[in-house]
Order: structure tokens, then sequence, then C-alpha cells
């Protein structure tokens, strides 16, 4: 089974993230900010990690700089999901090492057309 | 409505546009033609029917349009595309490697994203920077589509479905919560209202047919003729893409599947170039 990682600060928005996901066969987890996830990650790196980018303490961007230099940190598909949505702020995160963005709000069919993308479907 | 006046309708939709209306709810078909009760003033499908049977065509047009489906999405069937970027099209450069001209059709185009999407991989291949000159046709029945597919304004969902955010961000622009595709793109793809029951006589030498997802509706009398049309206008070294659940088999013997699932046909007897095998 795949796992996935939500980052979110918004306890909310991982509730809806992960039951979509568990739906769709993955295993979840849940890290309100950028320190909690990059801490879950040493202790198991998940197949993919689904970012928000604005959260307190670190930035998704500045999570994924991050993780991107752990051990096995490269293996992660990252996915971003964000309200974040222009072009600008779409081409700065695919330029950090993100594989796919998705723009809030969010349903199942675009989480499943986003997994289809990074060839987790 | 009475039953008499839905095998009007389903006949007379059948005659104008190829579409089999099935065994539809009284309900689906009144909340389709909802919007064009309203906009010619009929009280109810009833009066509609009525006045449709006194043969006002710009009625008969609107009912034919308000009742296709037009659901589509960037890269729809991704494996098609695929197909067609990295088996179809780079066979088709060596055959035109002479003229450097393309023509490609999108016959059933709904609201542009299967012509952007054609648009996006051969921008992608940067062709019109190589001097090649390209006709991106798109048409459809329905003329709010061409209108919508003209403007090239997608949803927030929309462009989440199929499209990779990377096409997505090299493409379109957004504004206002709405996303745009770029003018370059914009301007490679000439969009036109077109019945596929009518004449294809201002179509010719086409090198690649997009039919994909339109055949589906049609009895088979009328995918048959459709397919005979297409077989006139495609250039004899042309291609045809259908949708995965769309065949020419047993229903003409003028083309040739080249593969059982991404719909790549070519005409009949012709030898396949290798390239184009994938
Ligand atoms: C389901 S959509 C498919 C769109 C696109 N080709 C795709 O694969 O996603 C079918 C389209 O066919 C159009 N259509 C239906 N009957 C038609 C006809 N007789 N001539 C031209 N277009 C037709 C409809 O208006 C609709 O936009």
């Amino acid at each position: 089974m795949k796992s996935c990682l939500v980052v979110d600060d918004s306890r909310v928005i991982r509730k809806v993230a992960c039951r979509i996901l568990l739906d769709l066969g993955f295993e979840t987890s849940e890290a309100e900010d950028g320190g909690t996830a990059l801490e879950a990650c040493r202790r198991h790196m998940p197949d993919m990690i689904l970012l928000d980018w604005c959260m307190p303490n670190m930035t998704g961007i500045e999570f994924l700089r991050a993780l991107r230099r752990e051990r096995d940190g490269e293996r992660p598909i990252v996915v971003f999901c964000t309200t974040e949505n222009d072009v600008a702020h779409i081409t700065e995160a695919l330029g950090a090492g993100a594989n796919e963005y998705i723009m809030k709000p969010f349903d199942r069919a675009i989480i499943q057309a986003k997994l289809v993308e990074v060839g987790l479907a | 409505m009475e039953q008499a006046d839905i095998i009007y309708l389903a006949r007379m939709l059948r005659r104008r546009s190829g579409l089999l209306l099935g065994q539809p709810k009284t309900h689906a078909i009144e909340s389709r033609l909802a919007p064009v009760m309203r906009r010619f003033g009929f009280k109810d499908v009833d009066a509609l029917i009525r006045e449709l049977r006194h043969g006002r065509d710009a009625l008969a047009r609107a009912v034919t349009e308000a009742m296709t489906t037009n659901e589509s999405s960037f890269f729809r069937d991704r494996a098609a595309f695929e197909r067609f970027r990295d088996a179809v099209l780079p066979a088709l450069l060596m055959q035109r490697a002479a003229t450097r001209r393309l023509r490609i059709w999108s016959a059933a185009c709904a609201a542009g994203q299967e012509p952007y999407s054609i648009a996006m991989i051969l921008h992608d291949r940067k062709l019109l920077a190589e001097g090649w000159t390209i006709d991106l046709i798109a048409t459809d029945l329905n003329s709010e589509m061409i209108a919508r597919a003209e403007l090239g304004v997608y949803s927030h969902f929309e462009v989440q479905r199929g499209l990779p955010a990377r096409s997505l961000a090299a493409h379109f622009n957004q504004a206002g919560g709405v996303w745009r595709i770029n003018e370059s793109l914009r301007r490679m793809v000439t969009f036109r209202q077109f019945n596929l029951l009518d004449s294809f006589g201002w179509l010719d030498d086409i090198d690649v047919v997009f039919c994909r997802n339109v055949l589906m509706y049609f009895d088979p009398k009328t995918k048959a003729h459709v397919l005979d049309k297409i077989g006139e206008v495609l250039a004899p070294d042309g291609y045809l893409l259908l949708g995965p659940v769309e065949t020419s088999q047993g229903l003409s013997n003028d083309f040739a599947p080249t593969d059982a699932t991404c719909g790549v046909h070519v005409k009949a007897g012709r030898a396949l170039p290798r390239v184009a095998m994938g």
C-alpha cells in the first residue's frame, strides 16, 4: 500500500484530503507544519507528500527544499495543494522539485487526476 | 411529455445530428431543454415540441445543440495523446518532410480541450519555430461550445483534470480565478461550427483526423456514413484517431486499426510506417 503524508495547517483540509486518499487506496498520515513533517519523514519516508504552501514557521517551499536534502528525500512524490493559484507560484514549486500542483478547492476527481499525472494512480 | 412527442424528438435528433436518444427519462429531456424553452419563450416542453413540428429551423437547431453531450478534458484518454505525440507525429513529420505542412482536424472539439491539447503538443515540439505550416481546424455541432473554445477560457476544475501543472504554467494565464490559453496557442486553431452529417466538401487532404468520443452517440448507419466521408478527406497516408470505445471495424472497410487501445487507424491496405507502430 502506498503511503501519503498530508502537510497542512488546517485540520479540516487534512481530514478531507486523508479521506479521499484513503478511499483511493493510500495509507495516510498528517502533519500540521513543515518541522513536524520533516521529523515524520526522517522516521518513515512516505511515497507521496501532499503539501500546503502557506504554513506557520516553515513554508511549503522551504519544507520541500529541506526534504530534498534529507537522506532518501528525493524519493517521495511531492504534490503541492494550496490556494496560491498563479503561474508564478506553480513555476516556483516545480522549480523547487515538486512533481505536481493542486489548487484549492480540490475534489476527489482532481486528486485522482493528479495521481495519474505522477504515476501513483 | 407524451410518448409521441418523445418519439418525434428522438427521430428529429437522429436526422439532424445522428444522436441516438435511447430511452431517456422525461425529466432528463426537460432539464436539457429548459434553457431553450426560456430563450424562445415557451411555457412548457409540450408547447416547444408543437412549434418544432411546424418546422422552425432556429428552434430545431437550438434543441439539437442542447441535446449534445459536451463532456471533455485536456489530453482525454492520455494514452491516445501520448501515442499521437510519440508515434503518429514523428512518422508524419517524416512523411511530410518535403512540404513541411500539417493539416489536422479535431472533428468534435467540444469547448476546445482537444484541439488545444494537440496545439500544446505541436508547440512543445517547436514545429512553428522550425518553419512548419500548421492548419489546425476544430469543429463542433454546438455553437456555444465553439464560442467557448474560441475564447479559450477554462475553470479551475477544467484545468486540473488531465492537464499536467507544467503544461498549465507553460500555456495558460490566470486572471480572476479562470485560466486563459496563451494567445500563441489560441491563434494556432481555427474554430468553426460544423455538423458531421453535413457535406465535407470544404475539407480535403487532412493528415490527422481526431474524431473522438462522438461516433459513440450515433447509430451504426450514421457511424459508417461519417467514417466514409472521413475516408474521402483524409490523405492516403493519413491517420484517424477514434475514442477508446469506438472502432471502424464492422462499419468501414476504408480503415484498419493499428492497435487495440489507442484508437489510431490508418487507411486499409497501407503498410504502417514503422515509427508509428509505437
Ligand atoms: C463527448 S464530446 C467529445 C469531445 C472531444 N472530442 C473529446 O473526446 O473529449 C462530443 C461532442 O460531439 C459534438 N457532436 C455531437 N453530434 C455532432 C455532430 N453531428 N456533428 C459535430 N459534432 C457533434 C457535441 O456537441 C460534443 O461537443
